[in-house]
């Protein structure tokens, strides 16, 4: 393996890394399950690339245009969630992927089946990054969303998601409004995900419907699965560990659905709240 | 402090309450008792809003709350327990009395800036944790706790809203007999403190000796209000909890 290999791996660890901390927040911390992430991902990442490609937009631009866009997605689509609970918010969300993939596939406007090409390497401070310099870049990005994270693990906000988790009835009653915190967990988990997708657009110099399928939804999930929901550390470990181990697996390459699939059936089985979450064993190696 | 107006709910074919009217003096215990299907904790969920009564109005504190969401209500300072335990089962003791601290900040932005674990915060609850009985567990998880304490962490979490008036749902149902005497303790020393208290039981015992007034529903009707003495001796309350009397 080369060392540019190494470093793109990085790179897509890195934005795997950043969409299943932004997943964790909406179910790890919110538990409003989703399996329709790739779609914010999605928006993100066609936000950047119309802008750059189409319109020649600055990179700055198409990153804040990425976050605020996924974000406000995430506010409106979180609002007919409200009305819907458990399984029924599961199957809306793969529905709402469906939609966005279809809309990038059908429209002509978002490119069609063959999608955006043609999007400019990234500028930063008078720069063109090239594959070490983005590593790095989405590196200090993934620094920045861990601290966030932590961040709002001491503030009230993650215990108004945390009541809103384990008993709305309660919730409500100590004062937290339902719809209130579900809300702003999509929007925060959104932009979250539109900050990846404008990672991933500038990383891969072209976008097609079929890199936010409900398939790349899985394996976000899969990712915080294994690492284990509701903790920071979790969701980092998996997109590094889904990323790597196909790769140092080269046989396992073509089976890696099949792979995502087994995984996520020996942790609910064996490590229900993932390696890193409550009882994990990695998080009992750690504590040691 | 609490006035219910006519309050009716019909859930179908059921009339779970049929205009009701009672009220609630600040600073008292008042009990809310009747047999099971009465309607008790129908009226609960009316008052602090978790459902809309068919029919009747109810005031908290001079404004009209029917319609109102819970949390809307729960920041007018009405806290509650509820009948089937609702802790925050994965938080620890502190962390539930910690997360009633928040209901000032819950409606704002301060979500994003009010650090949960100050020192501040953690000396409420500590005080809150005391005077629950509950500091032996203070670091425990809510859900590994016997149900007796659990029911104490959904008062204590109550008690730090800052809440002045406090609804518990059978506080006492599957309680020995030293835990049920510490309850009625508890509810006295808050009480005092200046909390008015309502509350739904089936013990009898607790309820005399605890309750200042008595509001009697039967089939979702009120049969008789008064003084524990009084209602004890109501003729219709005595039919509805033990049938008419075959001689009569």
């Amino acid at each position: 393996m080369s060392l540019d290999y190494i470093l793109t791996l990085i790179t897509f660890s890195n934005i795997f890394a950043i969409l299943s901390l932004s997943l964790n927040i909406l179910i790890g911390y919110a538990g409003q399950v989703s399996l329709g992430h790739a779609a914010f991902f999605g928006i993100g990442a066609y936000t950047s690339a119309i802008l750059a490609a189409k319109f020649g937009v600055g990179y700055w631009w198409t990153l804040l245009a990425s976050i605020l866009i996924s974000g406000a997605v995430g506010l409106l689509l979180g609002l007919p969630s409200l009305r819907v609970k458990h399984d029924f918010l599961v199957l809306a969300t793969i529905g709402i992927n469906f939609v966005v993939v279809s809309v990038f596939k059908y429209i002509e406007f978002f490119g069609g089946p063959y999608g955006i090409v043609g999007i400019p390497m990234a500028k930063i401070f008078g720069k063109d990054l090239s594959t070490p310099g983005f590593s790095l870049y989405t590196t200090i990005w993934l620094v920045a969303v861990i601290l966030f994270d932590m961040y709002l693990n001491k503030v009230y906000v993650r215990y108004g998601f945390e009541a809103v988790k384990e008993n709305e009835k309660a919730a409500e009653s100590i004062g937290v409004s339902v719809p209130l915190f579900k809300i702003y967990a999509f929007t925060i988990s959104g932009a979250l995900a539109g900050l990846a997708g404008n990672l991933w657009t500038y990383q891969m110099g072209m976008v097609f419907p079929d890199d936010f399928s409900f398939g790349v939804s899985v394996s976000i999930l899969t990712m915080l699965v294994l690492g284990g929901m509701g903790t920071t550390s979790g969701p980092i470990l998996g997109a590094y560990t889904l990323t790597f181990l196909p790769e140092a697996l080269r046989f396992i390459q073509d089976y890696r659905m099949l792979l995502y699939g087994l995984i996520i059936v020996l942790v609910m089985m064996y490590q229900p709240s993932g390696l890193l979450g409550k009882g994990g064993i990695l998080r009992k190696i750690f504590k040691r | 402090m609490l006035k219910v107006e006519n309050v009716s709910k019909r859930f179908g074919g059921l009339q779970a309450l049929k205009d009701v009217s009672f009220e609630v003096k600040e600073k008292e215990i008042h009990a809310l008792i009747g047999p099971n299907g009465a309607g008790k904790t129908t009226m609960f969920d009316i008052i602090n809003g978790f459902i809309k009564p068919s029919s009747g109005r109810v005031y908290f504190k001079e404004r009209r709350i029917d319609g109102l969401r819970p949390s809307r209500i729960a920041m007018m300072g009405m806290g509650r327990t509820f009948q089937i335990v609702r802790v925050f089962p994965e938080m620890t003791v502190l962390e539930n009395v910690l997360a009633g601290i928040g209901k000032e900040i819950y409606p704002s932005l301060r979500v994003f800036s009010e650090i949960v674990k100050s020192e501040k915060n953690i000396r409420k609850a500590i005080d809150i944790i005391n005077l629950c009985g509950l500091s032996d567990y203070t670091d425990q998880e809510a859900s590994v706790l016997p149900l007796g304490i659990q029911r104490n962490i959904e008062i204590a979490r109550a008690l730090a809203t800052g809440a002045d008036f406090l609804l518990l749902d059978e506080p006492a149902s599957g309680l020995n007999d030293q835990e049920t005497k510490d309850l009625a303790e508890l509810i006295k020393k808050i009480n005092e403190g200046g909390t008015t208290v309502l509350f739904i039981e089936h013990d009898m015992r607790f309820t005399m000796g605890l309750a200042h007034t008595i509001t009697v529903l039967d089939h979702g009707e009120k049969i008789a209000q008064g003084r524990p003495e009084e209602v004890a001796k109501n003729e219709r309350v005595i039919e509805a909890y033990l049938g008419k009397s075959i001689s009569k």
